[in-house]
């Protein structure tokens, strides 16, 4: 015991009077042991997750010894980008979460003050990079109740078709992340291979698998490949089977069950109070769709229905997604079956381009030609605020015009960076290896959040 | 689906969106804000965008900021999902939230001087150097 002591003070020694200077025994982080330079009662409540709903747990014994702040990421697997949070531990069990986020952030919303319209898709596609198309599709409607124009009915099935494919698309990899958090590498894979057939089709028809810059103001960039049928019909056939493989594989699983089922709950009123839609908002009981509700692109044609779970655990909103994929395909074979023929552009000449053939034969063609790609075309002053059911939740675009060919001012709701704020709501009172799982049910994509 | 859009003076709108939270609009969708500089007096207008799940409809409201004295009440009590709208209109335009827990910059460092979406902030305004670039301490 005395030998133990004099070995300690001589550790000591060396560690305080050494004459190379002391070592630096403090954090290499100053942030990392301390959440806020100080904390009031309120700013606790919501790391909590206990301001809208107090469900906290007080543990008696502890003290703040046991305690310890860690920081998970930015670069951490499991935060689905550069998402960081600091994290508030006891022993395992986590007790206060803050998000800190901006790690992605690169003034996308200034950028589009500077895009005339016509390049805007090009900048917002870029913004939630699972889901590419609805960015687009969010921006060219916005931009479209600002010309007060209506497009071509094809194009209109063509929007329907390519978005719910991307809806597909974007929960495959949400099923993928979030199998892949849980140690179900087979999902992971699983996923991504599927996502493949989506993404090839994608290809084929934009020439790009991700940021395709497909849907435009006044329509689609192109129309649809030849044969195009053949490959949907071969989506239509495979997808579905291999659902069932999935379920055959997760849904009657005990450990997927026991790692699921009642963890990170996210109740009705939650969702509210934090403004959440989408799966996560239907998977707790609550019928919104704004696909039934307000519908858009005539996405009221079709027959679908809203899954609806009411467990608003992570269970559900996991489950609640692969409903969902079955919901977008019915809509993709409607599609397929009911789309019109004619023109996948607006036939306005201020707002589309001419074909190329028509400039080698007339002026006027040519004319318009240079001025949509020069200066583009002018927008009427207004405001105007559109809202779309993206894979997340309502994924919203604001744009003030002040006449010129640019926006003033674009804004673009992303729904993450809204689904982020319930993290502290679903992680506190559980375990870490509860918290990633909680994470990757909300499907955050950091693209969105700092946008 | 109806949408609405008023136009709110600073002084009633902490009261207004209070009274219509309580006429059923369950959720707040968005917040941000547009600088009129140099366009329209008072130069910032920070827009709210409020949805009623049981009535189907939105209201948009408009709160015209004065450049003088930039504060407006957060809303953060009657909708605890504002917070992170009322730290990126903070971060991004300067406008300070009244009663916010926590007004701190959320997507630029920390430690930045600025607000970025300020039509007076060029986007070009820190000169990028790739070669020869001077060392940074």
């Amino acid at each position: 015991m005395n030998e133990d002591n004099n070995i300690k003070d001589d550790l000591d020694f060396w560690a305080t009077n050494s004459e190379e200077g002391g070592w630096n025994i403090s954090s290499t982080d100053e942030g990392s042991q301390k959440m806020l330079e100080e904390e009031d009662e309120k700013q606790i409540k919501i790391q909590t997750g206990s301001d809208v709903v107090d469900d906290y747990v007080y543990s008696e014994e502890t003290t703040d010894d046991e305690r310890m702040i860690v920081n998970m990421g930015p670069q951490h697997p499991s935060t689905h980008g550069v998402l960081r949070l600091q994290v508030e531990l006891e022993g395992e069990v986590v007790r206060r979460v803050k998000p800190v986020i901006g790690y992605l952030h690169t003034g996308m919303e200034k950028t589009g003050e500077e895009l005339a319209y016509f390049q805007g898709p090009t900048n917002t596609t870029r913004m939630d990079y699972l889901s590419p198309l609805f960015n687009e599709l969010v921006f060219s409607l916005t931009t479209e109740k600002l010309l007060d124009i209506e497009v071509p009915e094809r194009a209109k099935a063509i929007r329907i078709l390519m978005t719910e494919l991307n809806r597909i698309s974007s929960h495959l990899v949400a099923l993928a992340t979030g199998g892949m958090d849980i140690g179900a590498l087979s999902m992971m894979i699983f996923g991504f291979r599927e996502r493949e057939l989506i993404l090839n089709f994608f290809e084929k028809t934009s020439g790009l698998r991700m940021n395709h810059n497909y849907i435009r103001p006044g329509g689609v960039a192109a129309d649809l490949p030849d044969n195009w049928q053949k490959d949907i019909k071969e989506i239509l056939k495979i997808i579905p089977e291999k659902l069932k493989d999935y379920d055959e594989m997760l849904l009657d699983n005990p450990i997927w069950q026991g790692r699921l089922k009642n963890v990170g709950i996210l109740t009705t009123e939650e969702c509210f109070a934090y403004g959440i839609t989408g799966p996560s908002l239907r998977a707790s009981g609550f019928s919104w769709d704004l696909r039934k509700t307000q519908p858009y692109s005539g996405i009221e044609n079709y027959e679908f229905e809203v899954p609806l779970l009411t467990d608003s655990d992570v269970f559900s909103r996991w489950r609640i997604k692969v409903l969902e994929i079955f919901e977008s395909l019915k809509i993709v074979e409607q599609v397929m079956d009911t789309i019109p023929k004619g023109a996948y552009r607006i036939q306005d000449k201020k707002v589309t381009p001419p074909p190329r053939q028509r400039l080698d034969e007339s002026m006027e063609a040519l004319i318009h030609h240079f001025k949509i790609y020069t200066e583009g075309f002018k927008v009427p002053p207004g405001k105007a605020y559109v809202a779309v059911e993206s894979p997340r939740g309502e994924l919203g675009c604001y744009i003030v015009s002040d006449g010129s060919s640019k926006p003033y001012r674009m804004h673009v709701r992303g729904p993450s960076f809204c689904n982020l704020q319930a993290l502290p709501v679903i992680m506190a009172d559980s375990p870490i290896a509860d918290a990633v799982a909680a994470i990757a049910s909300l499907d955050p994509v950091i693209g969105d959040v700092d946008r | 689906m109806s949408l609405d859009e008023i136009n709110v003076e600073i002084d009633q709108y902490f009261k207004t969106v209070e009274d219509y939270k309580k006429d059923g609009y369950e959720m707040m969708i968005d917040l941000t804000a547009v600088d009129w500089y140099r366009k329209k007096e008072p130069r910032f207008e920070v827009i709210v965008n409020l949805l009623s799940v049981s009535k189907n409809s939105r209201l948009i409201m408009n709160v015209p900021v004065p450049d003088e004295d930039l504060t407006i009440p957060s809303i953060c009590e009657i909708y605890p999902g504002a917070n992170f709208y009322e730290r990126e209109v903070f971060d991004m335009f300067g406008i300070k939230f009244e009663n916010h827990p926590e007004l701190t910059r959320i997507l630029m460092p920390d430690d930045w001087t600025g607000n970025p979406l300020r039509k007076d902030y060029g986007s070009g305004r820190i000169p990028v150097q790739f070669k020869n670039a001077p060392k940074v301490d």
